[in-house]
């Protein structure tokens, strides 16, 4: 293993669907402990630049490398590198026929091969990081939307991942479960979990994030500190997005 | 291979006289069953106690039991009753019976999907409870019952194979004359399932050009609903 | 009298339950096989399973079963009538069983795959894991369909000289001089058997259904 500060790192990733460019050329270097939020309109790649960095999409060239490792090489097992970097999806995506606690314990006991009793506790342990170990035996259809995310949160955690990324994960909340959601991803990046962030949520970006990346059209166009891109927005599409989604999600900003 | 497609051509003629009873069984079939099968969902949805026992009686016991055992029934079974009827009626009672039963559910389906709004709609502007199940409650039923029932000439059409068990001329009665004759069951049964599946295929065919000449813009089972 | 009567035909009951109990369990362990195959597989094994539906659904299932009968009763395989007939029943069985489950693995959806995936899962865990145990519950109610049909469909061995209860109730019927008695007595034990099977099949569906939506 090289002595790398970065924890993950993406060089010239490019994605192509068919004729369609996605993304091209786009790097990325994500320090341990980090909280980077990515912003952009919609159709712009980022849930699919998610997918690549996890492997759940092949990229058509470039590179990644986990923990000074290429990921992308020949021979790599991808089920592996799933199981270090944690994922959350938009639509929650828990398993339907497992409690809470069902979700949280398969990776560990079908994945991780823990022992059953083992597995349950680190489970509960998870639920409760989260704050649901009261709901672990309700079934998916039992639990609100917010609670499905942050069960599907404590799934990926269980995994104990070296990086957590998450696709919009509040964009399918009703306005008053958002924040529970929210509350529970800031926590974690105050235990230093490292985190990659697509959300609308300004007001989480302002507060949270280490760093934001403006992305548009499969490119990075700007990334600085919070305060760089709200104050000093180099460049006009920066601006002009941010004036948008202020306009649009402002409202909902709440602290 | 080859043998095969020699045996299939020289006994395709002796085969194909038996398709015009096959076609003629399905026809009557699906047409005595439409009858029994709309009859019998009116009764059951509309009609008084009586009829509506009367009806789920019909329908239980014809889709309770095998097909075979009715075709039996009526065959061998009612001439204990001093009932004696020829191969072809047995036959045709029993798949028109059959069939009965079960385009009765597929019309079921759909009157129960259009729902109580159109009917309380059209008691509402006077209709006695007859007049709005035949002007407004059956035109769209019928229609939306049409994807669910094409299935139903064929699986009709396979179901009268089985009447070749009280020798009714049709394709597989064909197919075991060849069979006896020529010592080669596998290859005659082949060459008949070659022809079922000409003739399945082809039905299917006919059923997806009527769903697509029918459809209405708009209205389907799925969204059409209370 | 009447008991003797139907003493006998019970007698060719356990034949009937015995073919569908053969039958089913095959057509499902196959039916399931070509799901997979159909739903997981690559380009030629994924055709193949397409063909192989569409051909045994597009023949009748009598005419399939002398093909088969044949196959398995001549000089290679030497089958017992009861085996032959209760292995074909599965094997016709299975195509329709196929259909079943290939939609029960679709309507699980996508999604639950890359969410098993995004945890580590490799592809086979996670539709053993993930997607059979939903798809199973989606498959219960059509697949209850299909074991009655089966059970109905057992009568065609009839044909095939198996002592099932139609065969009993036609040796019953040329002994007694009383056909209406002796096909009226087989039609109401299937009815009752189809009966239980349905009643059966419901209340599994029952006790696997997953809770509903919180109200
Ligand atoms: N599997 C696929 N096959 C082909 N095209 C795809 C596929 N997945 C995504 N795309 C295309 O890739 C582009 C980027 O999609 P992506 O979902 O990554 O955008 P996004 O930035 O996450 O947008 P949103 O904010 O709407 O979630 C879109 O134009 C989309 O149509
Ligand atoms: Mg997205």
């Amino acid at each position: 293993m090289t002595d790398s500060p970065y924890i993950l790192q993406a060089k010239n990733l490019t994605k192509i669907y068919g004729e369609n460019v996605i993304f091209k050329d786009i790097s990325l270097d994500v320090k341990k402990g980090e909280t980077i939020v990515i912003i952009g309109p919609s159709g712009t790649g980022k849930s699919t630049l998610l997918r690549c960095l996890n492997l759940l999409t092949p990229v058509n060239s470039g590179q990644i490398f986990l923990e000074g490792e290429e990921i992308t090489a020949h021979g790599v097992d991808h089920d592996q590198v799933r199981q270090k970097i944690g994922m959350v999806f938009q639509n929650f995506l828990l398993f339907n026929h497992l409690t809470a606690l069902g979700n949280v314990m398969i990776g560990l006991t079908k994945v991780k091969k823990m022992p059953t009793e083992k597995a349950k506790q680190k489970a509960l342990h998870e639920l409760e990081r989260v704050g649901l170990a009261d709901r672990a035996h309700h079934y998916p259809a039992q639990l609100s939307g917010g609670q499905q995310q942050r069960v599907a949160i404590a799934r990926a955690l269980a995994m104990d991942p070296l990086v957590m990324l998450f696709d919009e994960p509040t964009s399918a909340l009703d306005p008053e479960l958002i924040g529970e959601v929210l509350g529970v991803m800031e926590q974690l990046a105050h235990e230093h979990m490292t985190m990659l962030v697509v959300t609308h949520e300004m007001g989480f970006a302002r507060e949270v994030a280490d760093r934001i990346i403006f992305m548009e059209k499969g490119r990075i166009v700007e990334q600085g500190s919070p305060e760089e891109l709200f104050e000093h927005p180099q460049h006009a599409r920066t601006r002009e997005f941010l004036g948008k989604i202020s306009e649009l999600y402002g409202k909902k900003e709440k602290k | 291979m080859i043998s095969f497609f020699e045996f299939f051509v020289r006994f395709l003629p002796d085969l194909l006289s038996g398709m015009g009873m096959t076609l003629l069984l399905t026809a009557e079939g699906v047409l005595a069953g439409f009858i029994l099968g709309l009859a019998a969902t009116l009764a059951r949805t509309y009609g008084g106690k009586f009829w509506r026992n009367l009806a789920i009686a019909y329908i239980e016991l014809f889709r309770g039991t095998p097909l075979l055992v009715q075709v039996f029934l009526l065959y061998y079974g009612l001439p204990g009753l001093g009932i004696t009827l020829s191969r072809e009626w047995s036959a045709f009672l029993a798949l028109g019976l059959n069939s009965g039963a079960y385009q009765a559910e597929y019309l079921r389906g759909s009157i129960l999907a259009i729902g109580e709004g159109q009917m309380l709609a059209a008691r509402a502007i006077g209709m006695s409870k007859w007049k709005a199940v035949f002007y407004i409650i059956l035109p769209q039923a019928l229609r939306l019952a049409i994807p669910a029932w094409a299935n139903e000439p064929v699986s009709l059409l396979k179901a009268t194979s089985v009447v070749f068990l009280i020798a009714v001329p049709e394709l597989m009665t064909r197919a075991k004359l060849i069979a006896s004759r020529t010592y080669d069951p596998i290859s005659s049964y082949l060459a008949v399932a070659v022809l079922y599946l000409v003739l399945v295929y082809l039905v299917d065919a006919a059923m997806k050009w009527l769903e697509q000449r029918t459809r209405l813009p708009g209205l389907s089972a799925v969204n059409e609903s209370s | 009298m009447i008991n003797q009567f139907f003493a006998y035909i019970l007698q060719g009951t356990s034949v009937t339950v015995a073919v569908t109990l053969v039958a089913l369990p095959l057509g499902l362990i196959l039916g399931l096989l070509f799901a997979l195959i159909y739903n997981y597989g690559g380009f030629w094994v994924s055709r193949f399973a397409a063909v192989y539906s569409l051909v045994m659904r597009g023949v009748p299932p009598i005419a399939l079963l002398f093909i088969l009968y044949f196959l398995l009763s001549g000089q290679m395989v030497n089958l017992s009538p009861f085996w032959a007939g209760s292995i074909s029943l599965g094997i016709i069985s299975s195509a329709y069983q196929m259909e079943i489950l290939r939609g029960a693995l679709q309507a699980v959806g996508e999604g639950q795959m890359i969410a098993a995936r995004a945890i580590g899962m490799t592809r086979l865990q996670a539709i053993r894991y993930i997607i059979i145990p939903q798809a199973i519950r989606l498959a219960i109610p059509p697949w209850s369909n299909e074991a009655s049909i089966v059970l109905k469909d057992s009568s065609l061995v009839y044909a095939i000289g198996v002592p099932e209860i139609l065969r009993r109730a036609q040796q019953l019927s040329a002994t007694t001089q009383q056909p209406f008695l002796a096909f009226g007595a087989a039609a109401l034990i299937y009815f009752v058997l189809v009966f239980l099977v349905n009643r059966g099949l419901d209340l599994l569906a029952e006790k696997t259904k997953l809770p509903a939506s919180m109200a």
